[in-house]
């Protein structure tokens, strides 16, 4: 959707000169706007569905109107009312418009991407600017409400998935997955590779136009946060690998023994110790020891504790290493 | 087609005496006036005298000062912030500042700031009426621990006055600094700082039929704060940066015949306001936001039922009449305005409010042509709505 350079930016009240002339047509004399009566359904022998969506309260609400041919399940006509601003009544218009001649199935995949492009004066070149793509989102949702009203069944029935930016239509899938693949690290570039949060911003973070049950920022820290994990998982299963680590690897996870098997029992006498030094050489690895706490000055610290320390690590990683103490 | 501009509380036409009187400073007398040679000691004679009528406007004492700066957000900018700089430097036992919750953004955004730094912010409820009374401070402040307090005058949405000499004497009683943004105020009602004793006093010229980029910043005698624009010697070192001659002069003489026409205001303007008021308020589905007499006489702020505030300027907008939204579509940020909710306006009002502004310049013809095209963008839209079905 158009590049929004610093010097485009610095002086506002450009938000009516990005409309496209489609948009400030429809605005200006919709073709689809008006009721149907449930009389005129009758006469012809069709079924009238109602639909509404979003309230005045929030500063948007439309109304569908579809007659729908009960043989085909084809909408043969399609009116709207709206509660809102120019981008929204140009957009329930050309929603409406687009139902017509559709199956109720076919209806559903109109999404509103679709009614903006169909607004568009250009191809290349966005009919509104982006923080009114907002505005045509309730074209989308209204038309699943009348799905859901026609087929008798619970509006979440007609969402595949879980959408979070619905300016952009970018489901939370999408954007794990970006964030995955790509080793994303920021907001701003989930928003440059999937375009959510382009739009009227308020799937980046809580305080927004409107509440909403995802947010980037959270999905970005909850998709690394698991990265990390695996990531960390990854390092520490492989104990079989001992052998082929390198010095760090080994050290890590002589630590991650020393601190599960073996601090835990000297903590219990009052005792601690510490790896100082590790060397590596003909296959052997040697492990300087030093004690602290009551383990310090204890007889037994070079005999009965050392031979403790040395078969707990033999025993979980290798059985080249050996322990001594400084 | 003639257009009709009832957006004066955005901005103003410059008066064309206003206009004439700063034309001989741009290619004649361009001279900067802290210049030692004749170019810059010419143009004093009347630099004094615009002072003159700027000091005589708010009715200001010799001995304080009135800062001409950029605009009134510069103003609002510079007391906020200097206010916080001495709260740093000085370190009393006074850690608290407060404003309402309807303040222009120039204000609100900068107490934002502060508070991101970790100052204590307390932001005011308006009361029933709409307006922040002494009470209201009463009950949200601790008067002790209270820096500094930031009211305005008028309030830019609505037109509602706020009885700034009753809260500047409530904060003179306890030591707070006091200081109101004045900027719809002043062309519109008195607005003096001898009657009211504020600290700090800030304007904009173009609100008053000058020109834009120019403002001022009222000191009482005796409050210190550091500039925000530190630099040459301008302003009495207290705000660095070129003297805008033409500017100043300008505003100086726009300010001496907002004050001569502020009886036509209470009159005339008040009279065209009320005759359009009353025409929309025969509109059904109309609500006007605040009492007419708590208002400043040019400014209408209305509630369409049923109808988005943008929409409805985009339908008045294509039959000429300029008016302007609060309402969360209009701007380009889509935040719902935060005055309007603070007003304790129902969340559908914030959307469908629209702002008539009149000026001296209006004419009745004009009202009642506006007044035909407002019944008019009122008939289709609602045609559209959802509401009322």
């Amino acid at each position: 959707m158009g590049d929004r350079m610093a010097k485009k930016d610095l002086i506002g009240g450009s938000l009516w000169e990005q409309y496209s002339n489609k948009v400030a047509e429809r605005m200006n004399s919709p073709r689809f706007m008006g009721e149907i009566s449930e009389e005129e359904a009758n006469s012809r022998g069709m079924k009238l569905v109602i639909a509404d969506w979003g309230a005045e309260a929030c500063g948007d609400a439309v109304r569908l109107y579809w007659l729908i041919d009960p043989k085909t399940q084809r909408i043969v006509d399609a009116r709207f009312k709206s509660f809102g601003c120019g981008t929204a009544i140009a957009s329930s218009d050309v929603m409406a418009e687009l139902c017509i001649g559709k199956t109720v199935d076919e209806a559903v995949k109109i999404t509103n991407i679709d009614v903006e492009h169909a607004l568009r004066d250009e191809p290349d070149k966005a009919a509104i600017p982006p923080q009114k793509m907002h505005c045509s989102v309730m074209a989308y949702d209204v038309i699943k409400k009348a799905a859901s009203l026609y087929k008798g069944v619970d509006i979440s029935a007609i969402e595949e998935e879980e959408i979070v930016c619905e300016c952009a239509r970018v489901s939370l899938k999408t954007i794990q997955d970006v964030i995955r693949i790509n080793d994303l690290k920021t907001v701003e570039e989930i928003t440059q590779y999937t375009k959510a949060g382009a739009f009227c911003k308020s799937c980046i973070r809580p305080g927004g136009h409107e509440k909403r049950k995802h947010y980037l920022v959270d999905i970005l820290r909850d998709t690394r946060e698991k990265m990390q994990m695996e990531a960390l998982k990854k390092q520490q299963t492989p104990l079989q690998d001992f052998h082929s680590m390198t010095l760090i690897q080994k050290h890590r996870a002589i630590e991650k023994v020393l601190d599960e098997k073996v601090r835990k029992a000297l903590f219990r006498d009052g005792g601690s110790m510490e790896v100082v030094d590790m060397k590596e050489s003909d296959g052997r690895i040697s492990v300087y020891v030093q004690y602290a706490g009551s383990c310090a000055g204890c007889a037994s610290a070079t005999t009965g504790t050392l031979s403790f320390i040395s078969e707990v690590l033999k025993q979980e990683l290798d059985e080249a290493i050996d322990v001594y103490p400084v | 087609m003639e257009r009709i501009y009832l957006d004066n509380n955005a901005t103003t036409i410059v008066d064309p005496l206003v206009k004439d009187a700063m034309e001989p400073f741009f290619c004649k007398m361009y001279g900067n006036p802290n210049s030692l040679h004749s170019f810059g000691t010419e143009v004093h004679p009347y630099m004094r005298i615009a002072m003159d009528r700027l000091y005589a406007g708010i009715e200001a004492s010799d001995d304080d000062d009135i800062i001409i700066n950029s605009c009134a957000c510069e103003g609002n900018n510079t007391v906020i912030q200097g206010v916080y700089f001495d709260m740093l430097r000085g370190g009393g036992k006074r850690d608290t500042v407060a404003t309402s919750q309807v303040e222009h953004p120039s204000v609100m955004k900068t107490f934002e700031f502060l508070e991101s730094l970790g100052v204590h912010v307390v932001y005011l409820p308006v009361n029933a009426d709409g307006i922040i009374t002494p009470d209201v401070l009463k009950e949200n402040i601790d008067p002790e621990r209270t820096a500094f307090v930031s009211i305005m005058w008028a309030n830019n949405e609505t037109g509602l006055i706020n009885p700034v000499k009753d809260i500047a004497a409530y904060c003179r009683e306890h030591g707070i600094l006091f200081h109101t943004d004045a900027v719809q105020a002043v062309g519109k009602i008195p607005v003096s700082v001898k009657d009211v004793q504020p600290d700090f006093l800030t304007f904009s010229a173009h609100k008053f039929h000058g020109p834009k980029g120019i403002g001022g910043l009222y000191i009482r005698k005796g409050v210190n704060i550091p500039p925000l624009i530190h630099g040459g010697e301008q302003m009495g070192g207290k705000r660095a940066g070129t003297l805008n001659t033409p500017y100043i002069i300008g505003m100086g003489l726009a300010m001496e015949l907002a004050v001569k026409n502020l009886p036509f205001e209470a009159t005339e303007v008040r009279r065209l306001r009320d005759l359009l008021e009353d025409r929309i308020a025969a509109i059904p589905g109309t609500q006007v936001i605040g009492k007419r007499e708590l208002r400043t006489p040019n400014t209408i702020l209305v509630s369409f039922e049923g109808i988005e505030g943008e929409a409805m300027i985009w339908d008045l907008n294509k039959q000429g009449v300029a008016a302007s939204t609060g309402s969360a579509c209009s701007s380009e940020s889509l935040e719902p305005n935060p005055a309007l909710v603070a007003m304790g306006m129902k969340d559908d009002l914030a959307h469908t409010g629209v702002r008539f502004s009149l000026s001296r310049f209006t004419t009745e013809e004009e009202i009642d042509r506006a007044a035909l095209c407002i019944q008019k963008a009122v008939e289709r839209l609602t045609a559209i709505s959802t509401h009322g079905r």
